[in-house]
């Protein structure tokens, strides 16, 4: 009893930090405090389950902590900055696997009769819904893992009749989780485990299959909230309070996240996850609308684009998915240090979906060295808009386009958008003539104050850059 | 009594959960998801459970240490990663630049 006692006492502590370094993560001055808390908590919460009375075997518990820690450290210390959204998907995807687990080794107990529940009904439901929600984290985040590290396309796949196929699915599966909990017989419960954990994860597969590249910050954050409940459900299925309390916190945490991302993109999480965004051209493209902006697109050389910006006062750089392409956040950093030199005042302007990821350019720019007192926020920065002599677009696409204020028939029509189109003067770096994400064609490069630099995003600055030095060096 | 007491838990964690976010700055939204991304390993007192009971059955074992596995990997590389991203946030002032002049 007194053991018990003990255990539970250093889970009510675990909880306790876990909730403090969920709170200090929310702020820039005690963040990096606040993850080690909550890495303490989870420190305890270890340790003390190895004293729980029903742990009596260590052999396979050693094999599986060192195994898990030596790859845990390779995939932290190894990953480069930018291949962070995937890696942040790949652990969120072996957490939903664990917890599925979790639930299967809690069932096979039972089936076996090492263990009894008191209430049976309700155990059933519990593994019922962790293998469903984990099981869906699992694949699904492996897809996304898969996109954002682009082994698979990051455009969104359609087939005929998905949503049909996926109803068919989510019915059969519900149909043999009320089997599941229902039965009294052992080899039909069997039979309907596998089922639902065969479907659960190609259900996790096909979700995100229709879900394209730039609408990443939603799927990941979503799929984070999905394995904080899976934890929550198998902390049901074996009793546990931090179980409970911790996946609940993440489930809560991720689901808020998940909301700020939508509205970012004033898209429901329905049309997100559902509407296959981005998979065909959108169709007001092919005439010019009332509101809609029409001329042409003028190209300029990296040695014009530095006279504008060696004349500029104020400056704003708006980074999108592009500078992570072409890994263009140190030089972007080096330009702003000669922009600064040179007397500007030089300020990044960050849109909350911009990148693959919640917070994407954040990092990028933290990794290049950027303080984050430069780092705008879309709200922020647009009041002061009309006073920019210069707004440099690099590899930013629909998170600029004005189309979304202005023009009621394009699909974005409502986004709200960094106003890059009322600085006096637009430098927008660019791959090709390509569209963005959502497949529209940018109005705001259309704009007669709109200079297109095109090229690689790192080369086209690196020229910027030179022209610089060669100034100072003169 | 001791289910209702788990939901009665969850509840109350659920609220909090809600509260604890509301306000973050869209800065820290990726060292936020990747942080609570490492707590959701908390899932790992389940795997350990599982693969320490020793009941004779080697389907319970081999799941188990699979589960241990995984989640270990969830919560160092969590961790480890949030920590990465945490230590490059840094002020003007506090960066190892001497070389930019004062305005």
């Amino acid at each position: 009893m007194s053991r018990e006692i003990l255990v539970n006492s250093a889970y009510i502590a675990a909880s306790i930090l876990f909730i403090l370094g969920l709170k200090m993560l929310g702020r820039q001055t005690t963040a990096r405090r606040g993850n080690l808390l909550s890495g303490l908590g989870m420190l305890i919460a270890i340790v003390v389950t190895l004293l729980d009375q029903h742990v009596v075997s260590f052999t396979w518990i050693v094999v599986g902590l060192a195994a898990g820690t030596a790859i845990g450290l390779a995939c932290a210390l190894l990953v480069r900055m930018t291949s962070m959204p995937e890696m942040v998907a790949l652990l969120n995807g072996f957490g939903g696997l664990a917890s599925l687990i979790v639930g299967a080794a809690e069932f096979f107990r039972i089936r076996g009769g090492t263990v009894t529940p008191e209430h049976a009904a309700f155990t059933s439901t519990s593994i019922y819904l962790t293998v469903l929600i984990g099981g869906i984290t699992f694949t699904g985040s492996v897809y996304a893992f898969c996109k954002l590290a682009e082994w698979l396309s990051g455009r969104p796949v359609l087939f005929a009749g998905q949503h049909i196929v996926n109803g068919l699915m989510l019915a059969a599966m519900l149909g043999a989780g009320g089997l599941f909990v229902a039965t009294g017989d052992g080899r039909l419960a069997l039979a309907s485990f596998g089922v639902f954990t065969a479907l659960a994860l190609v259900l996790g597969w096909t979700l995100v299959m229709p879900i394209g590249g730039g609408d990443m910050p939603v799927v990941i954050s979503m799929l984070n909230s999905l394995s904080g409940l899976a934890a929550c459900a198998a902390g049901f299925v074996i009793r546990n309070n931090v179980l409970v309390v911790a996946g609940c916190l993440v489930g809560t945490s991720g689901l808020i996240l998940t909301a700020i991302m939508c509205r970012a993109m004033n898209r429901s999480l329905a049309n997100v996850l559902f509407s296959g965004f981005g998979a065909a051209p959108a169709a007001s493209a092919a005439g010019p609308e009332a509101g809609a902006i029409t001329g042409e697109l003028k190209p300029i050389s990296p040695e014009d684009s530095f006279a504008v910006l060696e004349a500029a006062r104020q400056v704003v750089i708006i980074p999108g998915y592009g500078m992570a392409v072409s890994q263009a956040q140190h030089v972007v950093r080096e330009l702003a240090e000669m922009l600064e030199r040179n007397g500007a005042e030089v300020r990044f302007a960050i849109h909350p979906v911009a990148g693959r990821m919640p917070g994407h350019m954040n990092v990028l720019l933290a990794e290049a060295s950027v303080p984050y007192e430069q780092l705008v926020e879309m709200d922020a920065i647009n009041p002061l808009m009309a006073s920019m002599d210069v707004a440099v677009v690099i590899g930013a696409n629909d998170v600029v386009n004005p189309a979304a204020a202005r023009d009621k028939s394009s699909p974005i029509y409502g986004m709200p958008i960094i106003n890059a189109h009322e600085a006096r003067t637009v430098i927008a770096l660019k791959r090709g003539k390509g569209t963005g994400f959502s497949g529209l064609e940018n109005q705001l490069f259309l704009l007669p104050n709109t200079r297109m630099l095109y090229g690689d995003a790192k080369a086209s600055l690196q020229g910027v850059v030179a022209e610089f030095k060669s100034l100072a060096g003169a | 009594m001791e289910l209702i007491l788990l939901f009665f838990i969850f509840t109350l964690a659920g609220f909090l959960g809600f509260e604890l976010i509301a306000k973050v700055p869209s800065q820290l939204h990726t060292p936020l998801m990747s942080g609570s991304n490492a707590i959701s390993g908390i899932t790992i007192v389940g795997a350990l459970i599982a693969a320490g009971a020793d009941d004779g059955s080697w389907i319970t074992t081999v799941l188990g240490t699979a589960a241990v596995t995984l989640a270990m990997i969830n919560v160092v590389g969590g961790y480890l990663v949030t920590d990465r991203m945490l230590r490059m946030f840094r002020k003007k002032d506090a960066g190892a630049k001497p070389e930019n002049p004062a305005p």
